[in-house]
């Protein structure tokens, strides 16, 4: 398995375990309730899925048998940083409104946006038919 | 991956996109004024999250991997079978974004019943394929 992909699915367990503790503890629940919902839909199912997908699809070519290895890191370091953004000014504003600038939720909203498009365009090519 | 897979995929993967960019703006409504409110669209970014995206990469891959014994039998009703899921569930997230929940939904179901129709024998450890 690629370095990358067990970034990806290492990533996903703690995801997986942020996100059940955050459901276990209905205060935080009330308050982070998307940040519960995404916790568990972008940081485990969907980067499980990136990590999964960037080590089985088919190959790209013989010398870059997964793409391009720049787009690919990126892809992964744009989820997270988008997520972790998310997952910590969400809630403080939420609660806090000026506690943190809203362009940190700006940010988070476009670092995923990209690392969505980043995923699709390093796997797109990888998608062939036979 | 076969033609099919490769539709599933490349169509989860346009959802993907296009979902994740209406959640970065609804996520970034919540710190910054847009001139515009995006949260009508919230539906539309679960749909095409949770059908567009997931259910459809998943189904894309299940009828690329799953044992294949079965197709030799009746390959022309496997290939039907998945292409009318693939139709189907296309059309059904169109329609529940489009506003036409019931309608979609409808759709939907019969792209999940299409899909297990064509992947139900094909659950079943090698040499006892028959079914």
């Amino acid at each position: 398995m690629p370095p990358l992909a067990r970034w990806y699915i290492k990533s996903a367990m703690i995801y997986l375990i942020a996100g059940l503790l955050v459901g276990a503890i209905p205060p935080a629940l009330a308050i982070a309730g998307p940040t519960y919902v995404h916790l568990l839909v972008v940081g485990w199912i969907t980067q499980m899925i990136f990590g999964v997908a960037y080590w089985m699809f088919p190959k790209y070519s013989a010398e870059a048998p997964r793409g391009g290895n720049a787009v690919a890191i990126a892809t992964f370091i744009l989820l997270n940083v988008g997520l972790v953004l998310r997952v910590v000014a969400e809630p403080l504003r939420a609660m806090h409104p000026e506690s943190l600038p809203g362009w940190l939720l700006v940010v988070a909203g476009i670092a995923q946006a990209a690392a969505a498009l980043g995923f699709a365009l390093n796997t797109w090519p990888r998608v062939k038919v036979r | 991956m076969p033609r099919v897979s490769a539709w599933f995929v490349r169509a989860a993967l346009c959802h993907l996109v296009l979902g994740f960019v209406i959640g970065g703006l609804l996520l970034a409504s919540k710190g910054v004024p847009l001139g515009f409110d995006p949260w009508p669209l919230r539906p539309i970014h679960i749909e095409l999250l949770l059908v567009g995206w997931m259910i459809q990469l998943v189904m894309g891959v299940a009828v690329w991997i799953f044992p294949r014994f079965v197709l030799r039998l009746k390959p022309q009703r496997s290939a039907v079978t998945a292409w009318l899921a693939f139709a189907l569930l296309n059309a059904g997230v169109l329609l529940v974004s489009a506003g036409l929940l019931a309608a979609g939904r409808l759709v939907e179901i019969g792209a999940a019943a299409s899909f297990a129709i064509h992947l139900w024998g094909r659950v079943s450890p090698a040499g006892l394929s028959d079914i």
